[in-house]
């Protein structure tokens, strides 16, 4: 299965500025930060207005593991580590961290980075995202 | 409004009349039709009730469109449980690996509100007419597929990030992880309808191929295909139809992020813990009044957590314990007598179904080789890596 098969372009595409620069949101009335974006927030709710907010990315490994059986269209990447993300403006992400797998630790702090997440084949698009690397 | 779930009972209370069970395994020769139809017609035959008095029927189903490209399947299994012709409200309910038991909430939800009288659940799943990989990749759709799925996660990976946490707080080792499929799987040797029969060692886990460091092959359930079905009645009429009813005494369901980074405790499923203080008010019960459990072990860690999270052990201690065999079918709280998700087997919607069947054996006394002791046991049920949980008491 393909990349896009399970995701679809326009799917990948109207997320572009999240998957890309970190594009997240913010509530202006609690403060609270959001990444994946939300429109609504959850603390707030009716009465919490959103904003646009771009995440620098910086942050901390919360818990990670090495994923050996892959994913489909993830099958050539294998050993690959994935981690949850603490950003340093407080939400978490799941994210792949582009390094040794022997050297990835809770605690780690990583900055992102941008890298080809998956393809729809040999002629097909190419799906690009963040990933992590450590500082 | 909050509702006040110590304040209030049931409308009416309900019970467990018939129960009826496939094999789980990977059954080439067999259909969805064919497993459904096998399971819906043992609990019916189990509960001498006949089709005409069959008032609703519900199905806990994950992923039939993916699995057999066929939705619609509420339609299919009246149809193919000879109801149509009676018109027999049919609705298929998912929530994931959570199914069955929501199916069954629904069940007794029906009947609690005095609007049907006989309540057939079913669950059904049937997982190998699809090669591995894609199975893999339809549970990855459990999970939060733009934010995790997207990213390169799998589901096995969900629950290793899980451990290598819960590893990291509270020295859980390895080989107490791999004690949980162990034990599993002796239980399993004893019920016949289990998809594995064979022991195994903690050295075999430890040596089994890596999935998602730190969890191997044997950490994780199998793919799965089977089916199961309970038939449910008012507790007023169930004797009517059985000597030996088994009451509902409580029926809880909680929802959580649907993404694992969204939960402020990586290592706690707050819907487990949502759930379970729902179900003891509705009950009456605490953790010490529960015999045995049923719990949700789709990964050994799935159980560690879900014996921490149920309130049976403080938060951290659940590997221990399964180690000194405090959890085994001869210990102070038998969890999982059925073989779980990883010795039975899992086929994700017929799962919450199939643990209240085991629990309805124990409780008649029915259970042969695997017979535990004890008058009230538990099921637990989750869905994804934790967006919902159902919890169900049953007594005798």
């Amino acid at each position: 299965m393909l990349y896009g098969d399970c995701m679809g372009v326009p799917r990948f595409w109207r997320h572009i500025s999240s998957r890309y620069n970190l594009i997240g949101t913010r509530c202006a009335t609690c403060g609270e930060y959001y990444f994946p974006p939300r429109t609504m927030c959850p603390k707030c709710r009716r009465d919490g207005v959103i904003e646009d907010h771009r995440f620098s990315g910086h942050g901390e490994v919360i818990t990670y593991t090495i994923i050996h059986a892959a994913a489909e269209g993830f099958d050539r990447e294998t050993p690959y580590p994935l981690a949850i993300i603490q950003l340093d403006e407080g939400p978490r992400m799941t994210g792949q961290v582009v390094c040794d797998p022997d050297k990835i630790a809770i605690g780690m702090r990583v900055k992102p980075i941008f890298r080809r997440l998956g393809e729809d084949g040999a002629a097909g698009i190419i799906y690009y995202g963040t990933k992590f690397m450590p500082m | 409004m909050k509702i006040e779930w110590d304040m209030i009972n049931m409308a009416r209370e309900v019970a467990i009349i018939g129960i009826g069970c496939t094999s789980f395994g990977e059954f080439w020769d067999r259909s969805f039709r064919d497993i459904f139809v096998e399971a819906g017609v043992a609990a019916i035959e189990d509960a001498g009730v006949q089709g005409e008095e069959i008032d609703e029927l519900f199905v806990g189903n994950m992923s039939a469109g993916r699995f057999i490209e066929q939705e619609h399947i509420a339609s299919l299994i009246a149809d193919y449980a000879g109801l149509a012709s009676l018109h027999v409200p049919s609705t298929r309910v998912e929530a994931a690996c959570a199914s069955g038991g929501l199916a069954i909430r629904m069940g007794v939800l029906a009947i609690a509100s005095g609007h049907a009288d006989i309540v057939v659940v079913s669950g059904v799943e049937k997982m190998t007419d699809v090669s591995t990989q894609d199975a893999t990749d339809m549970l990855t759709a459990a999970a939060d597929r733009e934010w995790e799925g997207a990213t390169g996660a799998t589901f096995p990976g969900l629950y290793a990030m899980i451990a290598k946490r819960h590893i990291h707080e509270y020295g859980t080792t390895r080989e107490q992880l791999a004690s949980v499929a162990v034990k599993n799987h002796h239980n399993a040797t004893m019920n016949p309808k289990a998809q594995f029969h064979s022991e195994i060692t903690v050295d075999a886990v430890l040596r089994s191929a890596m999935i998602a460091d730190p969890l191997r092959m044997l950490d994780c359930s199998p793919i799965t295909d089977g089916s199961a079905a309970v038939v449910l009645a008012p507790a007023d009429l169930a004797r009517k139809y059985t000597d030996t009813p088994i009451a509902i005494i409580a029926s809880a369901q909680a929802s959580d992020t649907i993404a694992l980074h969204d939960r402020a405790d990586i290592t706690t499923l707050a819907a487990t813990t949502a759930a379970a203080s729902v179900a003891h008010k509705m009950a009456k019960t605490t953790p010490d009044d529960i015999d045995f459990v049923e719990v949700h072990d789709c990964f050994t860690i799935g159980e560690i957590c879900a014996i921490e999270d149920l309130g049976f052990f403080p938060k951290g201690t659940g590997g221990k314990v399964t180690e000194e065999g405090i959890t085994a079918i001869d210990g102070d709280l038998p969890v999982n007598p059925s073989g779980g998700l990883k010795g039975c087997g899992h086929p994700v919607g017929a799962t919450g179904i199939k643990q209240a069947v085991e629990i309805v054996q124990q409780l008649r006394g029915e259970a042969g080789k695997r017979q535990v002791a004890g008058e009230i046991g538990m099921a637990h049920n989750v869905g994804g890596s934790g967006g919902t949980a159902v919890v169900h008491i049953l007594s005798r």
